[in-house]
């Protein structure tokens, strides 16, 4: 272990450069960040994942994003394990009808202000998996969503840019 | 005692292709495979149906014959094999959720997918207004100062949806019973009527991480039922995206465990490998999981010089620095303490359930698809199926760091031997009358899939069949951590990695 430390020490950060923020995702976020939410939570966010029934595509990915090379902490993003800490809660899947009781439960435990963002393509719409008697279909189809990042699965960049996208709008003095 | 080839050979065929025949036989044959299933003679392989008929996909364990019995629902009910076998339960609680035929003498009667929330009942049958959710009752533990702990659906880490119910004794797990199906997304009803190509695409979404094995397994069933030849250099395309998700798959969930024991430095350097290949696969193949790659009739990729070179470099720069991981892992003492003794299953369990995958390997039971009833181009590739007998989470973790070592040395192969050609079957299937059967049995980074498929002659398919290892690890699971601390269930649940979607499909 000594030995991977100290190479670990002398190799410098694996860690890439951030993306820059989604330019869409700027756009659909401009009108839902206001003047007091930007107040409360200056430059961090601590987001809560909840799969509401995706093939588990997207947690792969969504994962990715607290390796090396991403990095997600460095911009103040963090998971956590309750909503009732969380200020964004991720959404993946297409909203199965198993799904929905949990995921509204979960969005009335979080506290305001809060964000709602959709992953995946399931999440905007149901995806392929929409028009099923086991999915709503989109996240939208329960709860308020704020922002949506495509892919099936987005990568964990475009998963970053999103979420980078988040943190400007809600950084950022409207 | 009749052979399973003596039972066939006895009952009424039905054509399907693929590696096993299918018969329709009465309800004491089929009583009697159950039977041979509780002695341990045959394993079960998969159990489904539709509203005229259940089948069984069984092996025969001395000989390795696998074959599929169907029979025949009298009044929408057929003789339960759960009743004797209990790996049977939850799928026949779950087949009458969603076909509404009733397993005559099953023990647990509780719906299993069905929450009460589709807003119609049995829905691959007529789909009959539901009476909306009824309470669901769990299993009894009963003893002094017994406690339970729910967990989930909405889980604390980022981790697909299921409902764990632990009763404990202080820290002691009595009793663990899962409630799942909140991943359900009624696939297996999309599927049906759909086209080969959309319904290759809703394979391909059975189980995220296992996407190259559904759509195989889906491809080669589909293929085996229109009589489609797959060009040579598809074939081995196919088996590298199978070999380059089982690597991703090993190198994420290794250092998952050793992250549940709070071992981060593992978890970190692991999951930099897996990172490494899903870039590979994506500059290969152009997508970082390999979905919708593998399509009936070939691929829809190709490997050029470039991308051989870029997976060659990745096989040598892992073997490079995997083994100081390896050693890193088997000499920490404080990590070693956590895995070795810990959520064993035994191999009479594991044998009983058929375990697939690491689950099995890791409890003596030596199967892999790829040899068992294997496919190509696996009969031509040299590798070793790792087996261990220690049944701990140290013994799993183990079968992954033996797996990983085989899958470079089969990309090396592959790579090394790679025909030349298209990676597409040229022409169209032309129609034809009546229904065609594939069935297909592929391995899985988990386990052993198996996929159903039967055809109608318009090229859509008319019914699909799509298990996930899963269903036979599932209630593995909850007996390995019988008598465990409820600190050591993530570690548990980690290392035999169990599909929530894949099983709730």
């Amino acid at each position: 272990m000594r030995r991977l430390l100290l190479k670990s020490l002398v190799q410098g950060p694996l860690t890439e450069p951030a993306p820059s923020a989604d330019e869409n995702a700027l756009v659909e976020l401009a009108a839902r960040v206001d003047r007091a939410s930007w107040h409360r939570l200056g430059r961090t966010l601590s987001i809560r994942e909840v799969d509401a029934g995706s093939c588990n595509g997207c947690e792969l990915e969504i994962h990715a994003l607290n390796n090396v090379l991403y990095d997600l902490e460095r911009f103040g993003l963090r998971f956590v394990a309750s909503p009732r800490h969380a200020d964004v809660l991720l959404v993946t899947g297409p909203v199965t009808a198993n799904m929905r009781e949990a995921l509204e439960r979960t969005y009335q435990a979080t506290p305001e202000p809060k964000w709602v963002v959709a992953v995946g393509h399931c999440a905007r719409d149901g995806g392929v998996f929409a028009g099923s008697y086991a999915c709503v279909g989109g996240v939208s189809a329960v709860l308020p969503v704020d922002l949506h990042i495509p892919g099936c699965p987005p990568s964990p960049s475009a998963l970053l840019a999103g979420l980078l996208a988040l943190l400007e709008s809600v950084s950022k003095p409207p | 005692m009749t052979s399973l080839k003596q039972t066939i050979l006895g009952a009424q065929a039905v054509e399907m292709r693929g590696p096993w025949p299918r018969c329709v036989v009465g309800r004491q044959t089929w009583h009697q495979a159950a039977e041979r299933l509780q002695n341990g003679d045959w394993a079960l392989m998969g159990l489904w149906g539709e509203p005229d008929f259940a089948h069984m996909a069984l092996i025969e364990c001395e000989t390795s014959q696998g074959a599929v019995l169907s029979v025949a629902c009298e009044e929408g009910a057929f003789p339960s094999v759960g009743r004797l076998h209990p790996p049977a339960i939850r799928l026949e609680r779950a087949l009458r959720d969603i076909v509404g035929i009733e397993a005559q003498g099953l023990p647990d009667t509780r719906p299993w997918l069905d929450h009460g929330k589709w807003g119609m009942r049995h829905p691959c049958a007529h789909g009959r207004a539901a009476p909306g959710p009824v309470p669901y009752g769990f299993l009894a533990a009963e003893g002094h100062s017994l406690h339970q702990i729910s967990v989930g659906p909405v889980h604390a880490g980022i981790i697909e949806p299921g409902h764990f119910r632990f009763t404990a004794s202080g820290e002691t797990v009595v009793r663990l019973e899962a409630r799942l199906g909140y991943a359900h997304k009624g696939t297996h009803s999309l599927i049906a009527g759909a086209s080969l190509e959309r319904a290759a695409v809703l394979a391909g979404r059975v189980s995220g991480d296992s996407t190259v094995a559904f759509a195989l397994g889906f491809a080669l069933a589909s293929e085996a039922a229109l009589a489609i030849d797959v060009p040579p250099r598809a074939v081995w395309l196919r088996a590298l995206l199978a070999e380059l998700e089982r690597l991703a798959n090993h190198f994420g969930d290794i250092g998952a465990v050793c992250n549940d024991a709070a071992f981060a430095i593992m978890h970190a350097q692991c999951a930099l490998l897996r990172e490494q290949v899903l870039r590979a696969a994506h500059a290969c193949f152009g997508h970082r999981l390999m979905m919708d790659r593998v399509v009936p009739g070939g691929t829809q990729c190709d490997l050029g010089e470039d991308g051989a070179r870029l997976l060659l470099s990745l096989v040598a720069d892992v073997r490079k620095r995997f083994p100081h991981l390896v050693e890193l892992y088997d000499n920490t003492s404080s990590l070693k303490d956590r895995t070795v003794g810990t959520g064993i299953l035994t191999a009479a369990l594991a044998q009983q359930f058929a375990a697939g995958g690491y689950v099995g390997r890791a409890s003596g039971r030596a199967f892999d698809a790829r040899r068992t009833p294997g496919y190509a181009p696996y009969d031509a590739l040299q590798f070793e199926i790792p087996v261990v007998h220690a049944g701990d989470v140290n013994a799993r973790v183990w079968i992954r760091i033996n797996e990983i070592g085989q899958s470079l040395a089969l990309i090396d192969q592959i790579i090394g031997r790679l025909p030349t050609g298209p990676v597409r079957a040229a022409g169209s299937v032309p129609a034809f009358q009546g229904t065609r059967e594939g069935i297909a049995l592929v391995e899985g980074f988990r386990g052993d899939v198996l996929v159903w498929v039967r055809m109608a002659g318009d090229g859509s398919v008319e019914r699909c069949y799509l298990r996930d290892p899963s269903w036979f690890q599932w209630p593995l699971l909850e007996a390995a951590i019988e008598g465990n601390i409820v600190a050591d269930f993530p570690l548990c649940n980690k290392s035999f990695n169990c599909s929530y979607s894949g099983h709730d499909v």
